[in-house]
């Protein structure tokens, strides 16, 4: 049917050549979240104070990520890692450290709306039982605007998830270029595109699923 | 910082300058025809997925709609430019014909449409349900309902959402290096490479782009401002995206 031919999926292929470049993209995927959303809250609370040299380059740094292809940004991190640390890098290790970079500028707006969104009530009763700002953010303002962000928190993550392929830019070796490698080994270059697509397609079609049941349960407690 | 290296020759008989501006304009070619493909095929999907329930039941033209968003929103926009470029036409022999500007176009419209479909549905449903019922009660039909009531209203509410989504389109559009269209991302990598002077592509490149999305901003921002019904306060929208 369509000229194609799947014959060539069988489990040696699979765990010879996509099977490192799937674990990678998981790997890829959970580090930059984590990684993302750490450096995202700093940030967000950078950009809520009240202090200029915190909020301008916050500012500026979230602003000017969010302006630029993360083709791009996958890019300039590859060139530029090299020149600071003084040594090549591997594209692997690249991706992780830009990844975690640019999505905390994304991870941070989420966040700052989701600091924005609690009232102001909460804030002063805390200050009112003698809280630090610190204490105040950990205790009381922060596990609020986790919980209520939670469903656009893990959207992005599904996003992130999808973007992981861009590594394809400076050569990683990801899900994409497993099955690409693959292909070309098996003579097979155009059926692992399909594959590459199902394999994506089934991954974030259930974890959207989930994201919308955790949506509905969410809705009801508050 | 040596950016004399744009005005050298390029082995070709043009500038490195002149090859710039042709790529910049390969970005804002192929961001444009997706972005004309991603508003019609999104509106319509839209629109289509909240069409009214008949005899209590969904239409199937509404759960073709859901199924295209889905389909089109949880593959990563690389892969599906690789399917257009290689898989379409080797399915579909018509497709060789083509020229891969169009399929990059078609692939990155159809993964815009997505969320522009989203984004309608959302700002539909985001209208007092009054809305219709008053143009049912004037006896529009369906169609008319949409053309004169709901959609008018519901494009002004998902203004700033659109902007943010021809914003990420406009961004996206970098992926067509990986299939040999001559646009800045393209640019960057080869003339970075062959000018041993990559730091300086880049920042002209990135600068490109930033002012590109920056001009797509304030023409919306143009747009919202001129079509602005008084007494009425556009939704905001929170982050996310890319």
């Amino acid at each position: 049917m369509f000229n194609l031919d799947f014959g060539f999926l069988t489990w040696d292929m699979f765990s010879k050549f996509v099977l490192n470049g799937f674990i990678f993209s998981l790997e890829l995927t959970a580090i930059a979240t984590l990684g993302g959303i750490a450096l995202g809250t700093v940030l967000a609370l950078m950009r809520l104070s009240n202090k200029p040299f915190l909020t301008v380059p916050a500012t500026i740094y979230v602003n000017g990520l969010r302006s630029i292809p993360l083709v791009m940004v996958i890019l300039w991190f590859f060139l530029l890692i090299p020149f600071v640390i003084g040594r090549p890098i591997g594209a692997e290790i690249s991706a992780i450290i830009t990844f975690v970079a640019f999505e905390a500028a994304y991870f941070s707006e989420i966040m700052r709306a989701g600091i924005q969104s609690i009232s102001r009530g909460q804030i002063f009763a805390g200050q009112a039982m003698g809280f630090t700002y610190a204490q105040n953010m950990r205790l009381v303002v922060l596990p609020q605007a986790f919980r209520n962000m939670l469903p656009v928190l893990l959207t992005q993550t599904i996003i992130l998830f999808q973007d992981t392929s861009l590594v394809y830019a400076i050569g990683a070796y990801d899900l994409l270029k497993g099955f690409v490698t693959g292909g070309k080994i098996y003579g097979r270059v155009e059926e692992v595109y399909i594959l590459a697509a199902l394999v994506y397609f089934v991954i974030c079609m259930s974890l959207s699923y989930a994201t919308r049941r955790l949506q509905a349960k969410i809705a009801i407690i508050r | 910082m040596d950016f004399k290296i744009l005005l050298g020759d390029d082995g070709g008989g043009r500038t490195y300058l002149e090859w710039l501006m042709q790529a910049w304009g390969w970005t804002l070619a192929v961001a444009v025809s997706a972005w004309l493909v991603a508003m019609l095929v999104g509106t319509l999907v839209g629109t289509l997925r909240t069409l009214p329930e008949q005899a209590g039941k969904t239409p199937l033209v509404a759960k073709l709609a859901n199924a295209w968003v889905e389909l089109f929103r949880n593959i990563p926009v690389l892969v599906q430019v690789f399917l257009w470029y290689f898989v379409v036409p080797k399915m579909f022999p018509a497709f060789k014909s083509i020229p891969s500007f169009i399929l990059i176009a078609l692939a990155l419209g159809f993964f815009t449409s997505a969320r522009i479909a989203e984004q309608v549905r959302a700002g539909i449903q985001s209208l007092p349900k009054g809305q219709r019922y008053a143009a049912m009660a004037v006896g529009f039909t369906t169609f008319e309902t949409y053309r004169f009531v709901i959609l008018p209203m519901a494009f002004r509410i998902i203004l700033p959402p659109l902007t943010s989504e021809s914003m990420n389109l406009l961004k996206n559009s970098s992926v067509a290096f990986a299939v040999s269209i001559a646009e800045l991302t393209m640019y960057a990598m080869q003339v970075g490479e062959e000018t041993s002077k990559p730091v300086e592509i880049y920042l002209v490149v990135t600068l490109l782009y930033a002012l590109s999305a920056f001009a797509v901003n304030r023409a919306m921002a143009y747009v919202e401002r001129r079509i602005q019904v008084p007494g009425f306060v556009a939704a905001g929208n929170v982050g996310g995206g890319h």
